[in-house]
């Protein structure tokens, strides 16, 4: 008897794969099988039949007879039938043809001379010896094909005659069939060292891929399931097998009867089918064997194959339970670290809590509730282990025996403890965990600020969810992965969210220029969270930097500067001067969230952040906030004087075109001559641009697209001159527009145009609107942008992987080195200067700021 | 054309370490020779150096964090 109660270690050494011989199937099995039938009137398994108990027990209570254990502890055990006729393996025919086509029909001996087969021995032998077990494999195939085309025999001096391999499984010589029976004789009769030369180890016969025998599977592997309405429903391998037995009863009582060949002929050739249907439903030229409905039977070699097979759909792709997976959408009102769950969702998935006499009445109302009413539950688990559904019928039952000791499934609620992930998972971040907020409609809700670290936008991307079943592991989701605890990047040591959108650009409209009424300030931070306003001056008219400071701890001091590169101070939790943009709120950049992080904790962090967020946006919503058309206006003496430059470049260029073909243009060092004169003209039109963007710059209205600009929350300055002045030269590959046409770029160009125009400036700005030829060089190195990311996002995945996978257990050890995981040395000290990233500001120690707050 | 490697802006100074060096560095990091980084025989960078099997080489690279940081190596046959 097997017992598992104690784990043995054993290290393989080596795996052999060959072929069982009858007797060995025999050896093996703990039963004959006898009898097609499967249970008696009783419903008990038939001695001799398929289901017999000595294969195993599949029903609880049950006792194998062979091992005498329970169920799921008896691991199943082979039986045999013995065929009343041989047949072929269908996985084995092409051997067995092999040998049949390069061995003599009537000596047995291998088509070939006596010398020659052992020199291909000994090479045989060497290639193993030298190459491994692979190598011997092609050799054997590059020699099965090099000598089956003799006709005649170098040992006996006999003709040979020609064999032919009819799919599937028959075999012909000349037009004559050859019987398994036959075949088999043959294969018999070929000798120990031949057989070697078709690859087979000494040990194993050819003749054993004609089956005299067949294994019977344990029960355990295709066990029956009992059907809602009692009735048992068989596996497919069961039911094939059953055809095997009965097909080879009848042939077994035709034999003995001495029925007319032409029967025997055809039972058994439907026993044949039969079993090699067992082994292989899909053989190409074979009628599949199917159910009485029409589906077709999954056996042995479906079962292991192809992508829903054991290898891909269960041991590669593992599935887990109490997780979900859909599509994000946005949510600024739900705090960072929160996730919204679909209603849908939270009735699904479940958390296990075990009832105690505290939480008893608690976790009663939950039962009480049932499934189908949020929120509810879905199982009970017993003491001993049962798990029992909750419905409108068990649920009474439930609820009188629910006692201390049990666990409830209970459905997600507000607060829980979840997972959150978005793949690719290329850092640590890209797995957070949150708290689960249940909300209506179908889709994820997450914080946009969260999206950065995920890396996630909601153009359709989707998420997982996965919900943690043990104390053990919410804990250790809670402490190493809740989201505030994932602020600050391990890569540059700055916080990987931060305001974004609306979010700055309301900050810093508030900081700038908004002047609001005691109300509507205190309106705004109401909006926000704040409930205490006694840290707001006590004025009828109150600057915007006084609101955002009520925001701030009152004992926050900090020094930075903003984007316009003006000091921003904050003494004592009041800002006193500096604009709130990105460069202090923004994500990967933020250094006021960053010292606020040190100072006060990552817990308060996070808050001040969502507050933050909503006061920007509560600002942007009051004061209003829109882009035109009318936005791009310039002046006119604006344009003129912009139409001006560009045709000063123009001119420019077309003097420098000129000097080259007159063959005054100077080359620059270590350049051609076409060379000099592309990067001359590339270095006026940049020019051109550049002057053209900063005079409209300065005569553009404040408008939105500006604020978004200068605040850093979307756009930059040349998206505007882009707009509104000029759209610039489009550039292929650091180059000047050349391809196309023969000496130009497009048809429309005379050949050889070197011009400006023609070589893909484009002239225009985006409100005046493109001219057809500018459209297509737009378009050109717009399709050029795509391409390069389509190609490039997975080329430096597969690169990224390659690292992570070699670095993932290096470490640091105790002693500030880096070490792998045998203790070898990789880094003296780590990152040369032993720095942990994420204790710095961007890579960097703010040494003066640690000595101040020595002080 | 030829020059010594040596010399050149992008190859680290490498220098033999005395027993006694040794002795501390490995006190320090509580290993043995078989937990340092191998640096070959015939490595041009020492081949000037005419170390032996064993000898630990000290390399002294220009760090953009740290300045310069140290690096040892010991060296092996091929
Ligand atoms: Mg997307
Ligand atoms: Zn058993
Ligand atoms: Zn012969």
């Amino acid at each position: 008897m097997i017992t598992m109660d104690r784990p043995v270690h054993k290290k393989i050494s080596r795996m052999d794969f060959g072929l069982f011989s009858p007797k060995q199937i025999a050896a093996l099995a703990t039963a004959k099988v006898v009898t097609p039938e499967l249970y008696d009137q009783e419903g008990y398994p038939v001695d001799g039949g398929l289901m017999d108990l000595r294969l195993g027990v599949i029903d609880p209570g049950l006792r194998c007879k062979t091992c005498g254990q329970k169920l799921k502890e008896c691991p199943g055990h082979f039986g045999y039938i013995e065929l009343a006729r041989p047949v072929i393996h269908i996985n084995f025919v092409r051997p067995v043809f092999d040998l049949l086509k390069s061995t003599c029909k009537y000596c047995s001996r291998i088509l070939m001379p006596e010398e020659k087969a052992k020199r291909y021995l000994v090479l045989l032998n060497k290639v193993s010896e030298e190459e491994g077990f692979e190598a011997r494999r092609r050799k054997v195939k590059a020699l099965v094909t090099k000598f089956k085309v003799k006709d005649k025999c170098p040992h006996c001096q006999e003709k040979q005659e020609k064999i032919r391999l009819e799919k599937p499984y028959s075999f012909y010589e000349s037009d004559i069939r050859l019987s398994p029976i036959e075949v088999r004789a043959r294969l018999e009769k070929v000798s120990d060292e031949d057989v070697q030369l078709f690859g087979f180890a000494s040990g194993f016969r050819p003749e054993w891929m004609i089956m005299t025998v067949l294994p019977i599977p344990p029960v355990t592997i295709r066990p029956s399931i009992t059907l809602e309405s009692g009735e048992r429903s068989e596996d497919d391998l069961t039911h094939k097998l059953g055809d095997i037995v009965r097909i080879n009863q009848r042939l077994f009582e035709n034999i003995n009867a001495g029925a007319p060949e032409v029967i025997i002929e055809d039972l058994w050739d439907l026993l044949q089918y039969h079993v090699t249907t067992f082994f292989n439903n899909e053989v190409s030229q074979l009628p599949p064997a199917r159910h009485r409905g029409g589906q077709i039977l999954k056996t042995l070699s479906s079962r292991i194959k192809s992508k829903d097979g054991r290898i891909r759909y269960n041991l590669a792709g593992k599935r887990t339970d109490f997780s979900a997976r859909t599509v994000i959408s946005p949510d600024p009102l739900i705090s960072l670290n929160e996730v919204g769950v679909p209603l849908a969702i939270a009735m699904n998935l479940t958390v296990p809590e075990r009832v105690t006499e505290w939480n008893k009445a608690h976790l009663r109302a939950f039962v009480e509730r049932g499934p189908l009413l949020y929120p509810g539950a879905n199982y009970v688990i017993k003491p001993d282990g049962r798990r029992k559904t909750i419905t409108a019928e068990t649920k009474d039952e439930i609820l009188t025996e629910l006692e201390t000791g049990y666990i409830v499934e209970r459905h997600l609620i507000d607060g829980d403890t979840a997972l959150f992930n978005r793949q690719p998972s290329l850092h640590r971040m890209s797995m957070m965990c949150h708290r689960v907020k249940v909300l209506p409609a179908r889709t994820f809700r997450l914080n946009p600020a969260v999206c950065n670290p995920y890396n996630a936008d909601f153009d359709g991307d989707e998420m997982n969810f996965h919900v943690p079943q043990t104390e053990e592991a919410r804990a250790e989701a809670e402490v190493l992965m809740l989201v505030e605890t994932q602020l600050i990047s391990p890569r540059y040591g700055l916080s990987v969210v931060g305001c974004i959108h609306d979010g700055i650009t309301g900050n810093y409209l508030l900081t700038k220029e908004l002047i609001l009424q005691r109300p509507e300030a205190i309106d705004l931070l109401y909006t926000c969270g704040v409930r205490d306003f006694s840290r707001l001056p006590n004025k009828e008219k109150l600057d915007g930097r006084e609101v955002f400071s009520v925001l701030l701890p009152a004992d926050f001091n900090f020094s930075g500067t903003d984007r316009s590169g003006s000091e921003v101070r904050i003494k004592n939790g009041v800002l006193t001067s500096g604009l709130m943009d990105k460069a202090n709120l923004g994500q990967e950049s933020g250094l006021m969230l960053r010292n606020i992080y040190e100072t006060y904790g990552p817990a308060y962090a996070a808050e001040l952040l969502g507050k933050i967020s909503k006061l920007g946006i509560a600002v942007l919503s009051r004061r209003g906030f829109s882009i035109g058309v009318s936005d791009m206006d310039l002046p006119a003496e604006t344009k003129a004087e912009i139409q001006r430059i560009i045709a000063e470049a123009e001119k420019e260029t077309l003097a420098l075109i000129d000097r080259f073909h007159e063959g005054k243009l100077e080359s620059l060092p270590g350049r051609t001559l076409v060379e000099t004169l592309e990067l001359r003209i590339m270095e006026v039109l940049n020019k051109t641009r550049n002057k053209s963007g900063d005079v409209a710059m300065k005569q553009v209205r404040d408008s939105a697209a500006t604020v978004m600009a200068r605040c850093g929350s979307r756009g930059n300055v040349l998206n505007i001159a882009q707009m509104t002045a000029i759209v610039g030269q489009q550039a292929l590959r650091g180059k000047r527009i050349e391809h196309g046409f023969r000496g130009r770029t497009l048809s429309y160009f005379k050949r050889g145009d070197l011009s400006a125009t023609a070589r893909g400036f484009i002239k225009n700005n985006f409100k005046s609107g493109l001219r057809p030829h500018e459209y297509f060089f737009g378009a050109m190195t717009g399709r050029d942008a795509l391409m390069d990311t389509a190609l490039r996002t997975p080329k430096s995945g597969y690169l990224y992987r390659r690292l992570s996978n070699a670095m993932q257990d290096l470490k640091v050890d105790y002693d500030g080195s880096v070490r792998d995981a045998s203790g070898k040395i990789v880094q003296f000290a780590y990152g040369e200067d032993h720095l942990d990233v994420s204790k710095t500001k961007g890579g960097e120690l703010d040494v003066k700021k640690i000595v101040e707050q020595m002080e | 054309m030829s020059f010594t490697i040596t010399k050149h802006l992008l190859v680290p100074k490498h220098s033999k370490v005395s027993d006694a060096e040794k002795q501390k560095l490995f006190a320090a990091y509580a290993i043995t020779e078989k937990e340092l980084p191998k640096i070959l025989k015939d490595d041009p960078a020492i081949a000037a150096l005419e170390a032996e099997p064993g000898t630990v080489i000290k390399i002294e690279r220009n760090s953009p964090t740290a300045g310069v940081a140290f690096y040892y190596r010991v060296v092996a046959n091929g």
